[in-house]
């Protein structure tokens, strides 16, 4: 077969079994847009601005496990899509975004449209390539796509300048089966002998908890964890980005940790004296006062990247491998030995975390006239039944979708945990809504962050996605004025979001359905009218209370036992 | 502590980009690097210097060997190692000067290749100690240009780090 590079370019998404590409076009990709148009495999979805491409394709792959491509321009649709590989790279997403380059004679020389890719993407992806002869672009593209997806994933850039896509030079094509890198070799499974000083270690605990993080999402290794959780009755905390992993409506799940974690999961964590750390990174928003961070425990770190371990904290038992690999093989040390933790020292340790439970730090009062954010995301997880996909901006919001969104399986829970990028949400759900298009796909988004990426409403509509918005209108950029309120004595200095439009005119004007709620006694009721309106996207702008804040919190820099707790719960326990 | 990493990169363009980026990027300490081809013209040899305490340069390490470009790497400070650095020094040479400089020269194996009627220029190779010192021996109104190479290092004995 003899193809133009452009045409490669598209048969090797084709090989790769890509079946969505989101892109922006531009002077330097024309040629590869122009193959694009000549096949029917590869879908491509125009979006309105290269950051949505860039959140979307990682929406699609974090709720798939499959890959996200991108192709844009040079220059300016190059540095827009910088915002999303970063984004992913700091959530480990396998992406592999195709950048146009002006033509090889032009690189240097400050032509229209060029910028140095290259070099401004290399510090946010796991791997960049600059392809310099057309003969190399079809193992590049494998390259690309084996360095993505193998190992801690990530994104890679393949930087193509235009006259490496010119129709007129045919090569022969054949893509590599398989890629053999010496520089290259990413490690499976564990070593075995670490992992049973592991299980000794942890049935010999009296005071285990297991801290599972992104990492076992996107390894899918959901099933595993919870196998372990169960078989030895462990207490259970996930990172924001671990939700899901372990059903949230088991008891064993003690619901997030970290800043704005349960009271139960930090104290547990704070009190344990084994440590399980799986997928997860020893985040600061995680960990908290490193010197204060589980000062009784030891620590057993799984992970797949060498340089995460003990690089925040010290780890007593380091298992590099994959964490479904390791996990499986800790259940068969296990299961072959039929050691287990003693049920005495179990049954005290769950004694005192149901009492940590029973301060129910996460109660609200849905009294007075306004809604109450949280009462929204449960009136959604209530009407949905916990089975959608729900992505989020970033915020007080996200927090609340995170706190009250009951997620009982993995990679349903998508949002921005690393970089913290407002303007993920409505493009990411869209990425969801192509990779599951007969499910409920849900953003949850505050009236700032809504507005980064509002011109995606354009996209969903050309495609007809149903994506339900539920807006949290709290006037404020809530998590800033939070911050101002509990540290710069209430001066909300620019968090007041001013000027804001009509959503519900907004959204109609793009073509979609736009509803608003202000009374809690409604709430319901348009939310299951939103959800019954399966092939409209559906704008829900929810007025909430504007000065609610989100608890507990743990101040930067403070340990876990140091939590504010909300001054509306239950019982007033000592924190 | 001081460490000596030798790494084995692949020759590619950016590749040294990718090194010197993760340095500033991480906020780590690089006291010299130096880089070229090795025998095989696939495979670039690098010699980098850097302190830290047994964590960061762990993390170093680590973060190194993360680069999808890097083939292999060692701490030679971890063993026996060898580890050179060539300068070049021009030095004012004038009057009574000529012969002091000449002999201080010898003292520490420095060849002078270069002469005028005020000037020496002297090549001298060891570790950076001893170049330091040979600097630090010299007044400094006698120094008029100072060129280091950077340190390149190798393991001694049968230990060697290829593919
Ligand atoms: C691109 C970007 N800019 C700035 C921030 C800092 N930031 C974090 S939360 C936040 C406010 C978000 O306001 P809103 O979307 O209304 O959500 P709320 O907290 O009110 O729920 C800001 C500005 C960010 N995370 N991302
Ligand atoms: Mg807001």
């Amino acid at each position: 077969m003899e193809l133009s590079g452009a045409e490669i370019v598209v048969q090797s998404l084709k090989d790769e079994g890509v079946e969505f590409v989101f892109g922006y076009p531009g002077g330097a990709v024309l040629h590869i847009y122009d193959a694009i148009f000549r096949q029917e495999d590869v879908r491509h979805v125009l979006v309105r601005h290269e950051q949505g491409a860039t959140h979307a394709a990682d929406g699609y792959s974090r709720s798939s496990g499959k890959p996200g491509v991108v192709l844009v321009t040079s220059g300016p649709g190059a540095t827009n899509a910088v915002t999303g590989i970063a984004t992913a790279h700091m959530d480990s997403i396998p992406m592999v975004i195709i950048t146009g380059q002006v033509i090889s004679p032009l690189i240097g020389t400050d032509a229209f449209q060029e910028v140095d890719t290259i070099g401004i993407t290399r510090p946010c992806v796991k791997h960049n390539f600059l392809v310099k002869r057309v003969e190399d672009l079809a193992e590049t593209m494998r390259k690309a796509f084996h360095i993505a997806t193998s190992g801690r994933p990530g994104p890679v850039v393949v930087d193509i300048p235009k006259d490496i896509t010119d129709p007129s030079v045919k090569i022969p094509y054949e893509y590599p089966k398989s890629i053999k890198m010496r520089s290259y070799s990413p490690v499976d499974k564990g070593h075995l002998g670490q992992i049973k000083k592991a299980v000794r270690m942890i049935t010999e605990a009296k005071r285990p908890i297991v801290y599972s993080g992104g990492g076992t999402v996107l390894n899918d290794a959901s099933a595993e964890l919870t196998d372990l959780v169960r078989t030895l009755g462990l207490p259970v905390t996930q990172t924001l980005m671990g939700l899901g992993a372990f059903p949230a409506t088991d008891k064993q799940n003690l619901g997030m940790l970290g800043m704005h974690g349960t009271y139960e999961a930090n104290m547990a964590m704070h009190e344990s004296d084994v440590l399980i750390a799986v997928g997860a990174r020893f985040d600061d928003r995680v960990t908290g006062k490193i010197a204060q961070f589980c000062p009784q425990a030891k620590i057993i770190h799984i992970d797949i990247d060498p340089s995460s371990i003990s690089k925040n904290v010290r780890v007593d038992v380091p298992i590099v491998g994959s964490v479904k690999s390791v996990l499986s093989d800790m259940l068969k040390v296990i299961h072959e030995s039929g050691a287990r933790p003693d049920p005495e020292n179990l049954e005290n340790w769950w004694e005192r975390i149901e009492a940590w439970r029973g301060l129910h730090c996460l109660h609200y009062e849905q009294d007075g006239e306004l809604i109450k954010p949280q009462y929204a995301v449960e009136v959604m997880n209530r009407v949905t039944h916990g089975d959608a996909f729900v992505t989020s901006d970033v915020g007080q919001h996200q927090m609340f979708a995170a706190q009250f969104y009951q997620f009982d399986k993995p990679r349903r829970w998508i949002n921005s945990g690393g970089l913290g990028t407002m303007g993920f949400g409505l493009p990411s759900a869209m990425g969801v809504q192509f990779a599951h298009p007969d499910s409920m796909v849900a953003c949850v988004t505050g009236e700032a962050s809504i507005l980064m990426c509002i011109q995606e409403l354009a996209t969903c509509k050309q495609y007809d996605l149903p994506i339900k918005i539920l807006l949290l209108n709290n006037g404020y950029m809530g998590m800033v004025r939070q911050w101002q309120e509990m540290f710069y004595e209430g001066r909300y200095s620019h968090s007041y979001v001013d000027a804001l439009p009509d959503f519900v005119e907004l959204a109609e004007s793009f073509g979609h359905v736009g509803m608003r709620v202000t009374d809690p006694g409604q709430l319901e009721d348009a939310m299951q009218e939103m959800f019954d309106r399966k092939n409209d996207l559906v704008f829900m702008d929810v007025a909430v209370d504007p000065e609610v804040n989100v608890y507990p919190m743990i101040e930067a820099g403070k340990g876990h036992h140091e939590m504010h707790l909300s001054p509306t719960r239950k019982s007033r326990g000592a924190a | 502590m001081r460490h000596i990493i030798s790494i084995l990169i692949e020759n590619e363009s950016g590749a040294l980009s990718r090194v010197a980026g993760l340095f500033s990027a991480r906020g780590y300490n690089i006291e010299s690097l130096s880089v070229a081809p090795t025998e095989d013209p696939s495979l670039s040899r690098m010699t980098l210097v850097t302190t830290g305490n047994d964590n960061e340069v762990e993390q170093i390490t680590k973060q190194l060997n993360k680069l999808v470009d890097v083939v292999k790497l060692v701490d030679l400070s971890g063993g026996e190692h060898i580890e050179r650095e060539m300068m070049l020094i021009k030095v004012r040479a004038e009057k009574a000067m000529r012969d002091e400089m000449k002999s201080l020269s010898e003292i520490f194996r420095g060849k002078i290749i270069d002469v005028t009627e005020n000037s020496y220029v002297i090549e001298m190779t060891g570790d950076s100690a001893k170049l330091d010192a040979f600097i630090n021996a010299i007044a400094d109104e006698h120094i008029v240009e100072v060129v280091r190479t950077g340190v390149s290092g190798i393991a001694r004995g049968n230990k060697a780090l290829t593919l």
